[in-house]
């Protein structure tokens, strides 16, 4: 099947987009050799993550298995996670 | 992996069998020039170093000229020099000795011009590629490959397909003894944990850890964060959040294969297996520091399409965006664009990459070497020009 998305690693909590994809769709979401569908709440451009499972505040956000930033706020699955709802934990004086 | 290769005195292997015309000054790049144009089977290395420069940069700038000198891909060296610089000549000229390959040197004030020295440049040119044709191949294998790894003009397809791929290629060939020296430290900022994650031991961790901040120091201390500006606009605007999501895409091309050793600019690997090397990011710096480490084949993945290789050692160019493969097809080796839509798993594109190192290793030119885009090579320094 075409895939829309993909997932690097399992542990990941967010897929990224291969295509610009549209809200209300299914998008078909790879995962190592398996596909998951995942219905889209917002549109998610080339390029842009969305959530693949329900995400805390506070919760880490994954990607290749690894660290990439923190929920600023909870994000459902199918939700586009960029800079609205994620922050960055490095090269912050603030923290 | 079975490659033919040129097995130099010193035990290194050569992919490639050039006569280097290496200039040790940025005045005596017209002359390099002019010798390795007339000459059938040379090659010039110019930079824009080697005067005028604080001491610790000109004894890089001559540690780099060693290396590039004894890099295996020459079968043997002539340098050119103006006379009056502040690299240091004879050590350069004696490191190739040691390595057992035929040294020449020629200084411009010393031959009465360029003119003059572009003819007898020639003419022991001419001579050297002779007795280089007379060399030949033997069959070597993954421990002979020194592989250097390189991204650049990077964007989402890298961090998706490229990289990650080529951590496959990585991972399959450090297994069977290969070495694979990585650079680009400016990028391992935001995953440096990682990276030391990946070191064989914590004490080599933390040598990757001072490596960075060090990097960091340097750009710090021209009083400029230059963490203020990552990820740019354009990268938020292409998908990428945060600095940790830009440099995990990045540090994806050597796999979960464990660091060996870290390693100063341009200095040879005493292991195999993965290797960290100081660098910065940018090509010209970055290519010249692998080729002295010695690197006989280099893998440069890009997402929107770099196009440089480097004078001796062949680049084997590889893009994950299909829109770049047909566009940029004159300077794309290899194209994974179909992890993408999975047309291909990764495991099939690093098999892929694997096995265009090895046909590349075995002579197969890559597009770089074909157009000749090659030629604006520098060497990193870290001081003022005075």
């Amino acid at each position: 099947m075409k895939r829309h998305a993909l997932v690097i690693k399992e542990q990941d909590n967010v897929a990224t987009a291969i295509k610009d994809l549209s809200a209300g769709k299914e998008a078909v979401v790879g995962i190592g050799e398996n596909t998951i569908s995942i219905l889209l709440t917002q549109d998610i451009a080339l390029g842009h993550k969305f959530a693949v499972k329900e995400i805390a505040k506070g919760d880490d956000i994954l990607k290749y298995n690894c660290v990439i930033g923190r929920a600023t706020r909870d994000i459902k699955i199918g939700e586009h996670a960029h800079v609205q709802n994620l922050e960055s934990l490095r090269g912050r004086g603030d923290l | 992996m079975k490659f033919s290769g040129y097995r130099r005195p010193d035990g290194q292997v050569g992919t490639r069998n050039y006569i280097g015309v290496i200039s040790t000054v940025v005045c005596a790049n017209e002359v390099a020039r002019g010798i390795a144009d007339r000459v059938g089977g040379s090659v010039a290395f110019s930079h824009q170093q080697g005067c005028c420069q604080t001491p610790p940069d000109l004894n890089r700038v001559t540690q780099t000229l060693c290396g590039l000198g004894c890099n295996p891909n020459l079968a043997s060296v002539l340098l050119v020099g103006l006379g009056c610089e502040g690299t240091e000549m004879p050590e350069v000229k004696q490191a190739i000795i040691d390595s057992g390959k035929k040294v020449e040197t020629l200084m411009i004030q010393e031959e009465g011009g360029a003119a003059k020295t572009i003819a007898k440049g020639v003419l022991l040119a001419q001579e050297m590629a002779r007795e280089a044709s007379e060399m030949r191949t033997c069959e070597c294998g993954s421990k002979d490959l020194v592989l250097g790894l390189k991204c650049g003009s990077s964007d989402t397809t890298s961090g998706l397909a490229s990289n990650p791929a080529l951590g496959v290629t990585v991972e399959r060939l450090v297994d069977e003894d290969a070495s694979v020296v990585m650079g680009e430290v400016t990028e391992f900022i935001g995953a440096e944990h990682i990276m030391a994650g990946h070191a064989k031991d914590e004490a080599t961790g933390q040598k990757i850890l001072d490596l960075v901040k060090r990097m960091e120091d340097r750009a710090k201390a021209v009083g400029v964060d230059m963490r203020g500006g990552q990820p740019t606009p354009g990268n938020i605007k292409g998908g990428l959040t945060t600095i940790e999501e830009k440099s995990l895409g990045a540090i994806a091309k050597a796999g979960n294969a464990e660091v060996q050793e870290v390693y100063e600019y341009g200095e040879k690997p005493g292991v195999k297996g993965l290797v960290v090397m100081d660098s910065p990011g940018r090509e010209p710096e970055l290519l010249t520091g692998l080729a002295a480490a010695g690197c006989n084949v280099i893998t440069f993945t890009t997402g929107r399409g770099a196009p440089q290789g480097f004078p001796f050692v062949p680049v084997i160019k590889i893009t994950g965006n299909e829109k770049t493969w047909n566009h940029l097809r004159d300077h794309m080796d290899l194209s994974v664009h179909e992890i993408m839509d999975g047309g291909e798993s990764l495991v099939q594109a690093g098999d892929r990459i694997y096995d265009s190192i090895e046909t590349v290793a075995s002579g197969t030119k890559t597009k770089a070497e074909i157009s000749g885009y090659v030629q604006a090579m520098d060497i990193y320094v870290t001081g003022p020009v005075i």
